[in-house]
């Protein structure tokens, strides 16, 4: 990792990312977006932070909740909006959507819809990267409920006896999409690494700096001992597992007291008021620039629907 | 780069081990992983030799099907040529997420930005005594599913060749290999592949009837061919080699020339690809074609014993049966 962030720029970047996911809230709810969203409100400081330790080549693979990695990981906020609102953006010209969108051009190797299935496809990468060279080491980031699916740990295997570098950040949000996680998963994800012999690390979610710090410390132990490292990030879902869920099976008053570890709260009432208030204008500013300029991008092509089923 | 053409005698399993060694040779991005393909020199003699010549571009991996295949999707996304074994295409079942939700849709879902450059080389069919979950024949599943090639190679030179097309194909591509055929011979020319994906071979030329037939029962066609040919009647054979993409041209061409259609598969009859070319067969050609029939193995799981397999498998009479009542339906 190279100068330690300044929590002012992670508050920034987790701000944008807040207020897209927000917008992206209301366009649901008043029909600009059609389909459901799964929003990562209450989760940015995981990919804020670690996206803030990787190198400028290290590939990202994420999930449906992957807007904030995307962003993160320098996918334009106005390609992933228009992408989000079906239109032609310049990353899959709306054939993905919210749930499954990629950027490859940016390091983002897409969203996955179907949960724990980045796991595998980081592994190849990570095995291409180790083959090719170039000092890049993949991050995946999968739910706490990803860790009940086969192909995760069969994954976490292979790629621990074929020793190579990969991180994987398991976001515990406290929820296994509408189930709280600790009635579904009998041993947390950092203790079941140790079965793999992968390298755990657990971190609180909602620091960015702390998990930039971690993440850091993740990517140089894979380099060093060319081995996969598993980092348990523990956070808050402050919303719904998607952007229609009524959240009828939270106790009364969770979502209240919650909000008191909200990593936004947290980090603005460290920085001055000044540089909050900097961070808001220029967040505010980027988001509705953004938001414009999606807006204003056409719609798909129909006539090029069947077009890059096969190469050629 | 290899460019020698040698055509000398080979088994089929001999031919699938040299289309690896040549595409190896050929493309330094070309990895080859699987179960037992490295050190134990693969379970069928697929990888013999191909681990001590190239290193740690073959090696073993657990039996993680839906990791070995996810795998390959990602390192195809990041530069390398992946060419994954799959002992039994049966085996195909355990990760099948990573097949149709992933890598089918990769290309088309990213609008072209990402792509599947890799290969699934996998072996299928019933042999005598294998049981319901070693037997079955599956391409029919996959064809189904927009965004793969899929080929069945019935002869040496066809394994050799659609293996090197496959592997410098840009985009992915399931090639169901046959254990029946494994030990089989016939010349083998080396050095390219067959240059065209889904292009059809026509085994002989005939007037009556056109049996489209690929895999295992490429053979058995020729046979009751054989056998008819001396009551009289004239059978084109024509070995598909893929089902995706296929040659429709080239079935509409004989078809409309002979007027009735035989379609024979090892797989299942029900659901199986036959009914997708006698449909297309039917839309083009309407009452041009006289006549049509489907043969394949019956709707049962497949048993073990080999009285029982060979019960519900096509075989030579029933297509010389169905080649009979074809020709009798449309004289009455």
């Amino acid at each position: 990792m190279t100068a330690p962030p300044s929590l002012e720029d992670l508050y920034l970047r987790m701000l944008q990312i807040r207020l897209i996911e927000e917008e992206l809230l209301r366009a649901v709810q008043d029909g600009r977006v059609t389909g459901s969203t799964h929003l990562c409100i209450g989760q940015e400081a995981i990919p804020v932070g670690t996206c803030a330790a990787l190198g400028p080549n290290d590939p990202v693979v994420a999930t449906y909740r992957g807007h904030g990695w995307a962003l993160s990981r320098g996918v334009p906020a106005e390609e992933l909006l228009a992408e989000v609102f079906g239109r032609d953006s310049d990353l899959n010209g709306g054939r993905a959507g919210s749930a499954y969108l990629s950027g490859p051009q940016y390091g983002f190797y897409g969203e996955n819809s179907i949960v724990g299935a980045g796991v595998p496809i980081a592994l190849g990468l990570a095995m291409a990267c180790n083959r090719l060279g170039g000092n890049r080491i993949p991050v995946v980031s999968i739910g706490d409920g990803a860790m009940n699916q086969g192909n995760v740990h069969e994954s976490l295997n292979m790629a621990s006896v074929l020793n190579i570098p990969l991180i994987v950040v398991v976001e515990n949000n406290g929820y296994v999409e509408m189930t709280p996680s600790a009635t579904l998963t009998a041993v947390p994800a950092a203790a079941r690494a140790a079965a793999y012999s992968i390298i755990a690390m657990e971190v609180d979610g909602n620091d960015p700096l702390a998990v930039a710090a971690t993440v850091s410390d993740a990517r140089e132990a894979a380099l060093q001992k060319s081995a996969p490292v598993l980092v348990e990030a523990h956070t808050r879902r402050l919303g719904g597992h998607y952007s229609g869920d009524a959240q009828q099976y939270r106790p009364a008053g969770e979502l209240e007291g919650w909000r008191a570890t909200d990593p936004l709260t947290l980090a603005r009432s460290q920085l001055t008021s000044e540089a909050a208030a900097r961070c808001e204008q220029q967040a505010e500013g980027a988001v509705s620039a953004a938001l414009a300029l999606a807006e204003g991008m056409p719609t798909p092509n129909v006539e090029e629907v069947m077009t890059h089923v096969f190469s050629g | 780069m290899s460019s020698r053409v040698d055509s000398s005698e080979s088994s089929y399993i001999r031919a699938v081990n040299q289309a690896l060694d040549d595409a190896l040779g050929a493309d330094s991005r070309v990895v080859i992983y699987g179960e037992d393909v490295a050190i134990p020199n693969g379970p069928f003699g697929a990888t013999k030799g191909l681990h001590d010549k190239y290193g740690d571009r073959v090696f073993d991996t657990p039996i993680s099907e839906s990791a070995m295949i996810g795998a390959a999707l990602g390192a195809a996304m990041g530069g390398l040529r992946p060419i994954v074994e799959i002992m039994y295409a049966d085996f195909l079942m355990v990760a099948m997420d990573q097949i149709v939700n992933q890598i089918a849709n990769t290309r088309y879902v990213s609008e072209g930005r990402l792509g599947a450059p890799l290969v699934i080389r996998t072996q299928q069919g019933s042999t005598p005594g294998s049981c319901a979950q070693h037997s079955q024949s599956l391409e029919a599943m996959f064809a189904h599913v927009p965004g793969l090639q899929i080929a069945v190679p019935a002869t040496p030179q066809d394994a050799y060749g659609i293996l090197r097309d496959a592997a410098s194909s840009d985009d992915p591509v399931m090639v169901f290999e046959s254990r029946r055929l494994y030990p089989t011979k016939g010349a083998v020319a080396t050095g390219s592949g067959l240059g065209r994906v889904g292009q059809a071979d026509v085994v002989r030329s005939g007037t009556d009837v056109t049996i489209v037939t690929w895999g295992t029962v490429r053979a058995w066609a020729e046979e009751a061919a054989d056998h008819v040919s001396e009551s009289g009647i004239s059978c084109e054979v024509l070995d598909l080699r893929w089902i995706s993409p296929w040659d429709r041209d080239a079935v509409v061409e004989s078809v409309s020339k002979t007027g009735h259609l035989l379609v024979a598969h090892e797989a299942g009859r029900v659901g199986g690809f036959g009914a997708e070319i006698l449909s297309s067969v039917v839309e083009e050609l309407g009452p041009g074609l006289k006549g049509a029939r489907r043969i394949g193995s019956d709707p049962v799981p497949m048993p073990s014993s080999p009285i029982l397999s060979a019960a519900v498998l096509p075989s030579v009479d029933r297509l010389v049966a169905g080649i009979h009542s074809l020709l009798k339906e449309n004289v009455a």
